[in-house]
């Protein structure tokens, strides 16, 4: 069972068999996406937004420390940043800074392309990552409501024939997140570990599925389609190296997503997670295991840039995580599952060079149960706000569909250029 | 049975590992009984040679390896690097030319291989499937550290399998005061604050290990408790940590009670008092954590859920708990009320194979015994590599996140590559009669006939929704 090069060649005999089952498997998927030729009027903007989940809980005070908060420095023994020093914190806006580790967001910000928002959570106040995560992926208001995800709801509420909801959203990794999970075509793609099988097998395995079943048949078609892109760009050699928590997995895995999105045929709307962030011990400060994270997404936000190219001005990377941390270090210079954090918007289209935040600052009394960063921002609020701009959806739908009982949450405005 | 019930075939998908060439025939009609025998036998697969006995050999191997490397690298003065992340790169220790990994890895691959080899012996196999969803409910990672790497095979085999068929509570505590858990949760360097050790070294609690036990190994995240009971469980079990290495008391590694990094003081969790004992403190609150109503429910939903439907009969997950709670925990019980349950033997076969049941299903289905490499592989080529889930959560057991798109696509890649190998060997009418027998659909049966060659009908057989759901 030893996994080796050996697969079909590109020389294959092309039967006709093949042709035959291809062209099956081509209209199965079709009829998910009920092709439409409808295109968006010329000189529009033709957006992209991908999302990327930190699992594990971003320390949003590691991430971009209030240096300029005087508690700051006496809550983090041994994981401050400072100013100075070998490797001094980037400087922000005077009083919010960005961690050492994250030279390209830094220059995004610089050019007004990334926007922080600090002080952020969704409107979960527990403290498990699952449920956390849950909350945050579905965009219902609490846990335990899981059939589907935000993104893909999305899709369903734009309209029909449109370039987004036609070509569907890209799930990265074998176990798609669950924002984009759901009714609307989802395709899948990870970096491969292994040669890809060989198109008549995939054909032949199309048709009985085809046959004996639709669960299987639709998740496979989805991940099908999408291999004509890779094969085209020229990704279809690539293997994975590292995983998402490494730096090179991350790069890796941006890379990729940026060529599926970028690609004229490609989803327009894509989600994936980087992992790890779960630093409850040895956390470190400017260097150590959240700096080499940190650098692994920056890394990863640079990948986006240069991928999305000439569509870049169109995009918005959105990066979320699941809760912050506590304020304070814990008993082993590591910190423990927490509530407000960050956010950042990072793309061409971001009306950035700004820190968004109504700060509730870092004094024992006003820290959300005498422990975590107090949350003034709803990431649910961003979110919304972002994808009205973007794709011109209307408040009511996006509290109604997308998330639902928000209707008293206000889309915050002038987050897209 | 109704004539509802599902066929032997299923029956062996759902509960055990997979038939194998001439196992259809040797059980014939009596695919219950040999469960029912399994079970009341105890059987599990038997394990090969394995690396360490237990800990205590572990330990101090894997304590006298690092320390070995850390004075090589200092010798050598290459720099640490200081941002250690993700997979511990295998760093060859400067000196003779390193054929084979470090320790910690070389650990690592066999003790995959003896499970892996153990999964092929079994007739059904419902004690290792039981084995595995146990693995998997008190999971940890071998990416945290080369010890977890090498400790992750001895925390199953030492704290899972010998209580498989005993009480949960003896599970539970055996786990939690495994050295590789006590590593992966951070626990071992949890210190009470007030504790003579906290008091000198200015340190203090880490509750990552407390709030799992909670949420993840027992009452479940909406089980009724607070932050204020994970912070009391995490100052209970402050001072479960790891025989340090000049220790007279034992070899380095395997656990130890520490009474001075253990917070000093009564605790209230989930409204029970615990007054100050040492060791017994938490011992005592995990023992009424295990016997909870909400553990039972817990355990019961996750059973169900593992075995027949990703949304299980309530009337099913109702008789579990029950069965749980009557018993104390008793996990033979359970187990039994599971295999006796009318639900277990009606629900189609909606669930999807992980992808290690997968390769063992393949493998035993193909009469073939793989090495470490076509073991570890293949399962990190399609998304569940051994011992090393995302999170403590585990892997995940949805159809939804096993039939996606590129879970589909990367499980056929893997047995695209098994299939060239086997197709030399096997015969694919053979594979049609000794594996499906009698329950294929007449789509699945055209499709491995019609196949272009052998390999392609070898691969298309272990793709089909026969082979993959159960």
């Amino acid at each position: 069972m030893q996994p080796n090069d050996d697969h079909d060649g590109p020389c294959e005999a092309m039967t006709p068999s093949r042709r035959t089952v291809l062209g099956a498997a081509g209209a199965l998927f079709a009829w998910s996406f009920v092709p439409k030729l409808a295109y968006a009027a010329p000189g529009a903007r033709d957006p992209r937004f991908v999302l990327v989940i930190l699992r594990g809980a971003l320390d949003g005070l590691s991430a971009v420390p209030p240096l300029g908060d005087p508690s700051y420095e006496g809550l983090r023994e041994g994981i401050a940043l400072r100013r100075d020093g070998d490797m001094p914190a980037l400087p922000l806006d005077g009083f919010f800074f960005l961690h050492p580790a994250m030279p390209n967001l830094a220059r995004l910000y610089g050019a007004n392309q990334a926007a922080i928002l600090h002080a952020a959570a969704t409107g979960y106040r527990q403290r498990s990552h699952f449920d956390g995560q849950d909350v945050l992926e579905s965009g219902q208001p609490g846990p335990g409501q899981t059939a589907d995800g935000w993104l893909n709801r999305l899709l369903g509420v734009l309209p029909a024939g449109e370039g987004i909801s036609r070509k569907g959203a890209l799930g990265i990794g074998i176990v798609p997140p669950l924002v984009v999970r759901g009714a609307a075509p989802v395709l899948g793609w990870a970096p491969p570990v292994l040669p890809r099988a060989g198109d008549d097998l995939v054909a032949r395995l199309m048709d009985l599925y085809g046959q004996r079943d639709p669960v299987l048949a639709r998740a496979f078609a989805q991940g099908v389609d999408v291999e004509r892109i890779v094969n085209r760009e020229g990704m279809a050699g690539q293997r994975a190296r590292g995983g998402p928590d490494s730096a090179d997995g991350m790069r890796l895995i941006a890379e990729g997503a940026a060529k599926l999105v970028n690609a004229d045929d490609g989803p327009r709307v894509a989600a994936l997670a980087f992992e790890g962030w779960d630093t409850h011990a040895n956390e470190g400060g400017a260097t150590g295991r959240l700096a080499g994270l940190l650098r692994g997404l920056d890394g990863a936000l640079a990948a986006f840039e240069t991928g999305l190219a000439a569509r870049w001005k169109d995009t918005v990377v959105m990066v979320v995580t699941e809760f912050g941390r506590t304020a304070r270090v814990n008993g082993t210079i590591g910190t423990d599952h927490g509530t407000g954090t960050v956010a950042f918007l990072v793309g061409g289209a971001v009306r950035g060079g700004r820190v968004i935040a109504d700060w509730p600052g870092l004094k024992p009394e006003s820290l959300h149960e005498q422990r975590d960063l107090r949350p003034t921002t709803d990431i649910r609020a961003a979110a919304k706000g972002v994808l009205s701009d973007l794709f011109g959806i209307s408040g009511p739908v996006l509290a109604e569909k997308v998330f639902p009982g928000t209707a008293g949450l206000m889309p915050i405005k002038g987050l897209v250029a | 049975m109704s004539a509802e019930t599902i066929g032997a075939v299923a029956a062996l998908h759902r509960f055990g590992l997979g038939p194998r060439p001439d196992d259809l025939a040797r059980i014939g009609s009596g695919v219950r009984d040999l469960f029912r025998s399994e079970l009341d036998d105890k059987r599990l697969g038997p394990l090969g040679p394995v690396p360490f006995a237990g800990m205590a050999e572990a330990g101090p191997a894997i304590r006298s390896f690092l320390e070995d490397q850390r004075s090589r690298r200092v010798a050598n003065a290459v720099p640490a690097s200081p941002e250690t992340m993700g997979p511990p790169v295998p760093q060859p220790p400067a000196g003779p030319a390193q054929s084979e990994p470090p320790l910690p890895q070389k650990t690592y691959r066999e003790e995959a291989r003896v499970r892996f080899h153990a999964m092929l012996e079994p007739l059904g196999g419902l004690g290792d499937r039981l084995l595995a969803f146990w693995s998997n409910h008190f999971a940890v990672s071998v990416n945290k550290s080369p010890q977890v790497r090498a400790f992750a095979g001895l925390l199953e085999r030492e704290a899972i399998r010998p209580h498989l068929f005993g009480r949960f509570a003896e599970m539970l505590l055996a786990v939690e005061t495994h050295p590789a858990m006590l590593l992966y949760l951070d626990n071992q360097q949890s210190i009470g604050p007030n504790s003579r050790a906290g008091a000198r070294r200015g340190r203090g609690l880490n509750e990552n290990l407390a709030r799992e036990i909670l949420e993840l190994h027992t009452l479940g995240v909406a089980g009724g408790y607070g932050q204020a009971d994970v912070t009391a469980l995490a100052a209970a079990i402050t001072g479960w940590t790891l025989n340090p290495p000049e220790s007279t008391e034992g070899p380095s590694g395997v656990f130890r009670f520490n009474p001075n990094m253990h917070e000093p003081g009564e605790r209230l969790l989930l409204g029970r008092r615990y007054p100050e004992g040492g060791f017994e403190q938490g011992r005592q609150a995990l023992a009424d954590i295990a016997r909870h109503p909400a553990t039972a429910r817990h355990v019961a939903r996750k059973l169900a859920s593992h075995f027949v439907a990703d949304e299980p009969p309530a009337a099913m997950v109702a008789r579990l708990a029950a069965a749980f709670q009557a018993s104390d925990g008793d996990l033979l019980v359970v187990s039994r009320t599971l295999l006796e349950s009318p639900e277990a033997w009606m629900a189609p076969p909606t669930k999807i194979r992980t992808p290690q049941e997968f390769l063992v299903a393949a493998a035993r289905a193909l009469g073939r015994k793989p090495e470490a490499p076509q073991i570890i592989g293949p399962l990190a080529a399609m998304g569940q590599p051994l011992w090393q889930p995302g999170a403590p959560n585990g892997f995940p057991d949805t159809v939804a996140a096993w039939a996606s798109p590129e879970g589909l696509k990367s499980r056929l890649d893997v047995v695209a590559a098994i299939s060239r190998q086997a197709a030399s060997t096997v015969d694919p009418r053979e594979l049609i009669a000794q594996i499906f027998g009698p329950g294929i659909s007449p789509e699945t049966r055209s499709t491995l006939l019609g196949a272009e060659s052998r390999y392609q009908a070898v691969a298309l057989a272990l793709m089909s929704p026969e082979f993959i759901r159960r």
